[in-house]
């Protein structure tokens, strides 16, 4: 159960969000500019909106009004972001297990070689991240966001920046993650079609508006 | 004909001298720098331009008037230095380790400029990847930001540590031309060539100076493209 109240006024640029999402997935989705970028950075304690409130299976992560407000790294938030962000000065393995160190064992969600023989990585482990192709990369960065035991788990245009060819080597494990993990996930795209290989639970965000239960 | 490649003990001291003020010079300095340079990346303040330029400021300034300063500051007659002299027994004045304080203070702004731009250019979305998967700012500044800025930090120590070895104006005003003391290699070529007959040895001297600039400047390229390596950056 995900209760999300935020709003956000910038300059050229306002943001109303109201969502209670109790499906497991759900994607959003909606043009540039539409305000979904900022939502997430919201979410993940990046931005700070002007006022309301975000609470995730019952753990407040901001409220402006009990001036509640956690910083990025206390509030496991897992992202996956268009550009992958892996550690490029760490191998694939120290990538993936760059999150075991902050969490106590018995908190860990996930074991690595779970995580790595389900997104299929294993042969990559040795390698740096600018010897990987752009589907490896997504794979790789969406094994280290699990790997952090995510309470959410948010991905950010995780096809955009691949072609058809490199798509094929991510959406599939895409589909495996968001059917045989039990984390739950928010898909964010510009494109109807392309959230639709992943999920039916759809959320139209417009010029920074949107309200939706799911 | 090989005789000239033979160092009197008397040049291998002043070299000695000179190498042991750098390295404490780089020692240092090295925390300090690396701090304000990433004060001066990633923060903003009141006040920071005037930080900035405050450490700027040796690099501007004709080096013996920083040296001047340093006498008026920590001379033993000085503001701070006649305490730390009549409660600590420390000396800096005329001594080799205010050598290393007068070329610390000319040799910061080099550090400081290259570790700042290499801190600014790590991609903040890096940091904030790693904050999202539960590393505390401090564990990401080690982690991710300081070992990709590793490449112009060393360029930093380099730069710093050959500066400290060149440093002149600064030190003959705080710490005077004192043999086995203070009289480092530029120091010393100075003094020869204040003395009839000194051209040869200060001729030496500048030979060893050279040999000594290129080996840094070597080094420095070798670290830095090993540097490079370790994080994944390649370039010819």
């Amino acid at each position: 159960m995900i209760d999300i109240q935020v709003h956000l006024k910038r300059k050229h640029f306002e943001l109303d969000a109201s969502l209670q999402l109790n499906q497991r997935v759900t994607a959003i989705y909606g043009p540039s500019g539409a305000g979904k970028s900022t939502l997430l950075s919201i979410i993940a304690g990046i931005t700070q909106p002007d006022s309301g409130r975000i609470v995730i299976d019952g753990e407040c992560l901001f409220d402006s009004q009990a001036r509640i407000n956690k910083p990025i790294h206390q509030r496991k938030v897992g992202l996956v972001f268009q550009d992958g962000r892996l550690f490029p000065h760490l191998t694939v393995e120290h990538n993936l297990s760059y999150a075991l160190n902050f969490i106590p064992v018995q908190n860990q969600q996930f074991q690595l070689k779970l995580i790595v023989e389900l997104l299929e990585i294993g042969h990559l482990l040795k390698q740096r991240p600018h010897q990987l192709s752009g589907g490896e990369k997504q794979r790789v960065a969406l094994g280290r966001a699990l790997l952090s035991s995510p309470r959410l788990l948010m991905l950010d245009e995780p096809l955009a920046s691949l072609d058809n060819r490199l798509k094929s080597q991510i959406l599939p494990f895409l589909k495996l993650v968001s059917d045989e993990i039990n984390v739950p996930m928010i898909y964010i795209s510009h494109s109807k079609e392309e959230i639709m290989q992943i999920t039916n639970n759809l959320i139209h965000i417009q010029s920074g508006k949107v309200n939706c239960q799911l | 004909m090989l005789d000239i490649l033979k160092f009197t003990p008397s040049e291998i001291s002043i070299l000695a001298l000179s190498l042991k003020i750098a390295l404490f010079c780089v020692v240092l300095i090295l925390i300090p720098a690396v701090l304000v340079a990433w004060v001066l990346a990633r923060k903003s303040f009141f006040g920071k331009s005037l930080l900035d330029s405050l450490v700027h400021l040796p690099l501007v300034l004709p080096p013996v008037v920083p040296g001047f300063l340093l006498l008026l500051l920590l001379g033993n007659q000085g503001l701070i230095g006649k305490y730390l002299h009549s409660i600590f027994g420390i000396s800096l004045a005329f001594t080799w380790i205010g050598a290393v304080v007068a070329s610390a203070v000319m040799a910061f702004p080099l550090m400081v400029r290259s570790a700042r731009l290499a801190i600014s250019q790590v991609d903040k979305g890096l940091e904030i990847a790693a904050q999202s998967l539960g590393a505390h700012p401090l564990k990401v500044f080690f982690t991710i930001t300081l070992p990709l800025a590793m490449p112009g930090i060393i360029t930093g120590l380099i730069l710093a540590f050959s500066r400290s070895l060149g440093e002149f104006g600064a030190t003959i005003t705080f710490v005077g031309n004192i043999e086995n003391e203070t009289r480092t290699l530029p120091l010393a070529i100075y003094s020869y060539t204040q003395i009839p007959d000194g051209d040869l040895p200060a001729l030496r001297l500048v030979i060893l100076s050279m040999a000594l600039a290129l080996s840094a400047l070597m080094i420095s390229d070798r670290l830095e493209r090993k540097a490079n390596q370790n994080i994944g950056r390649h370039h010819d």
